[in-house]
């Protein structure tokens, strides 16, 4: 995974809340067994006509978007799906930075685990830094995890909260599962020993026949 | 550490089981007792395995099945999309190589994972239980802990069986007294969303509870715990009862004799205490809980079948009032409109919500002797091959084809519009499943999500109607 540590970019603007994933990534570009190549599908059902024509009113198709790092959005963006097609479409694009007022909670891990920085931050920071946004190439917003800021153009500093274990991570760019096999091996094995754990069966024999489908309870 | 004198919730109890380690900044490793695989999340995490020369570490708490991409069409003929044809392809290939439990696509036992999963008793009370796909928070009915990931954390269970995570706050939404005749599992659900909206659960892992959650049978508690995820939640639970015991006996993957008894003794331990904390509580009187159907682009925007669509200018929030503007030009509505008597050229029954024997009934108890309005293509996806067969074998088909509705092999399907099962654009449809999002069942589609006993309703009356005009009164005691 690439590290983060500061980013100066220019800055796409969504005003919308609510922005989930089937929106920046729709299912029927999901057939794939790659992570790559799915900047071109990136919110493929705003960003082209249904001949698939660019629509040029859409933030990413105007000239001075089109290499945005950095996406600001309202409430709950990355809600629904789990696919990490969503981050992965943003990150092919460019986008390495998502800003908003809150995220769906896969969305925002997904997000770490790929590299790309999401931030929380109060409503109205978010529409002033949009408004920085709508100065395109004019106002390029530079972000510094290490700091934990973010550098308006006019030199205004707005200052992020960020979970210490994952800015480490972004940071570092470390890869999560040699870390937990190389620090925690030991302690899984230990819990796997646990005489508490008897009882949960094998997935890899069925212990009868199937007999029934539905039913628990009287309403059947 | 718990201390333990403190009363704890359901999940409390089930996270402090699942905790292997707790690290300096309160991250916890949490062991994962159910990794259920699919097709189109899973291809890149075993990618990287195999790039890092890991095995699978526990194949045995593992199960694989393909559902999101799959045809529902006819399954004697080679899947026609290649890139369809691949994925499948891809994951038989994987299963195989790592040595996981897979049901084949032609096999009986194939379905949607959510569905497959609980009826065969992969999914048990009492575990953790994770997939790449949001909609695992459908096993929380079983009183499990289960949630969904993205493909890197699917890389990391497959290779460590654990997950580095954060504990959640509590919340508990008790649904109290009986609902009316006609209101089903569905319309509870819809209510609450509307209620909390999509991001009311956002940090929470939600607890149904309530007189009128327990009368629920198993498929009632998951089309709940199903659509948690549609309230930002990340996870959605009912604590294990007589009710889920009864369903979880026998099952093949469950444990047998005097292992089962012995699993049952330790769940009746998993109850909320008496006294537990929770964070947030809301209460909902289901006694007012009408059928209830959605109108917009948000799971959140539910109205009951009565209602109306709201209008922009009653906003106050120009944000919010602009949001309505878009979603009613996008969904072809007119503000202020009745929302029954809007036309429907689509009825889609199926999904990891709504497609269990028990949804099938209720929609064949409003569809017998009836038939599909003229114009509207209805079909039925059942959840599983298991599901389809027990309809068969009481007869269900024959009313779903008499009345008009295509009868299709089981997986995803329209849910999530991957496979040719889509909407075209302009296209209204009344759905069982679980998101209407803009572009979700095709591009430009239109979805209305509501009950099976509604979604059959509107199949008939070729509009969005209350469907209990359609039902006989002892029909309408029965819907499930």
């Amino acid at each position: 995974m690439e590290k983060f540590t500061r980013l100066t970019s220019v800055a796409a603007a969504l005003p919308q809340e609510n922005v989930d994933t089937d929106q920046i990534i729709p299912a029927r570009f999901l057939k794939t067994i790659r992570r790559t190549g799915l900047g071109k599908h990136l919110f493929a059902g705003q960003r082209y006509d249904a001949e698939g024509n660019e629509n040029p009113d859409f933030v990413l198709n105007k000239p001075a978007y089109r290499k945005a790092g950095i996406l600001i959005t309202l409430d709950n963006l990355g809600c629904g799906s789990s696919r990490e097609h969503a981050p992965w479409a943003l990150l092919d694009f460019g986008i390495r930075c998502v800003i908003a007022p809150s995220f769906a909670d896969i969305f925002y891990n997904n997000c770490f685990k790929n590299g790309i920085l999401p931030i929380r931050l109060p409503r109205e920071q978010c529409l002033a830094l949009m408004d920085d946004a709508s100065h395109g190439e004019n106002a390029r917003l530079t972000v510094d995890l290490e700091k934990q800021e973010i550098h308006r153009p006019d030199g205004e500093v707005i200052s992020f909260e960020m979970d210490p274990f994952r800015r480490q991570v972004l940071l570092e760019g470390l890869d999560d599962v040699a870390q937990t096999l190389k620090n925690h091996e030991q302690a899984i094995r230990a819990f796997e020993a646990r005489p508490s754990r008897a009882w949960v069966p094998s997935t890899k024999q069925a212990g009868r026949p199937q007999s029934v489908i539905g039913g628990g309870g009287e309403q059947v | 550490m718990q201390n333990p004198v403190t009363p704890r919730t359901l999940y409390d109890k089930i996270w402090d089981d699942h905790v292997v380690k707790t690290l300096e900044d309160g991250t916890s490793l949490l062991y994962i007792d159910r990794h259920l695989l699919h097709e189109v999340t899973s291809p890149q995490a075993f990618e990287s395995l195999r790039a890092a020369g890991r095995p699978v570490r526990r194949p045995d708490a593992t199960m694989a099945v393909a559902d999101h991409n799959v045809p529902t069409s006819d399954r004697s003929q080679p899947v026609e999309d290649p890139q369809s044809r691949l994925q499948i392809e891809t994951l038989e290939a994987n299963v195989k190589a790592f040595g996981v439990p897979y049901f084949p696509l032609r096999s009986r036992q194939q379905g949607i994972v959510h569905v497959v999963g609980p009826e065969q008793g992969v999914s048990l009370p009492g575990m953790t239980i994770v997939c790449g796909d949001s909609h695992t928070s459908t096993h929380g009915a079983f009183g499990s802990l289960a949630f969904g990931i993205g493909t890197s954390e699917v890389e990391h269970v497959l290779a460590t069986q654990t997950l580095l995570q954060k504990r959640s706050k509590n919340m508990r939404v008790r649904v109290e007294g009986d609902v009316a005749p006609g209101v089903t599992a569905k319309d509870i659900m819809l209510s609450i969303i509307g209620r909390i909206g999509t991001a009311g659960g956002t940090g929470h892992v939600i607890e149904f509870a309530g007189s009128a959650i327990r009368k629920l049978d198993m498929a009632g508690r998951m089309t709940l715990c199903n659509m948690s995820i549609e309230a930002g939640a990340r996870a959605g639970m009912v604590a294990p009862d007589e009710t889920t015991f009864s369903y979880v006996r026998g099952r093949p993957f469950a444990p047998q004799g005097e292992a089962f008894e012995q699993a049952v003794a330790y769940w009746k331990t998993l109850a909320t205490d008496e006294g537990a904390h929770f964070d947030e509580e809301v209460v909902l009187d289901a006694a007012e809980i009408s059928p209830s159907v959605t109108w917009g682009t948000s799971p959140e925007d539910v109205l009951p079948i009565t209602g109306t669509v709201p209008r922009p200018e009653d906003f106050a929030d120009p944000a919010k009032a602009e949001r309505i503007r878009r979603t009613l030009a996008y969904m072809g509505l007119e503000a202020g409109q009745k929302i029954a008597g809007t036309p429907v050229d689509v009825v889609f029954i199926g999904s990891c919500t709504n497609s269990r024997i028990e949804d099938l009934r209720a929609a064949a108890a409003v569809l017998k002797g009836r038939k599909v309005a003229e114009g509207v293509r209805a079909m039925v996806v059942p959840g599983s091959g298991l599901v389809r067969y027990a309809a068969e074998e009481e007869g269900l088909d024959r009313i779903f084809r008499d009345a008009g509705f295509e009868w299709r092999e089981a997986g995803c399907s329209m849910c999530l519009g991957m496979n040719p099962d889509k909407l075209s654009a302009g296209q209204r449809s009344a759905s069982t499943s679980n998101r209407n999002f803009e572009g979700r069942q095709g591009p430009d589609g239109r979805t209305h999500l509501c009950s099976p006993t509604m979604a059959a309703a509107a199949a008939v009356m070729g509009v969005l109607c209350d469907a209990r005009d359609l039902l006989e009164p002892e029909l309408a005691e029965g819907a499930a």
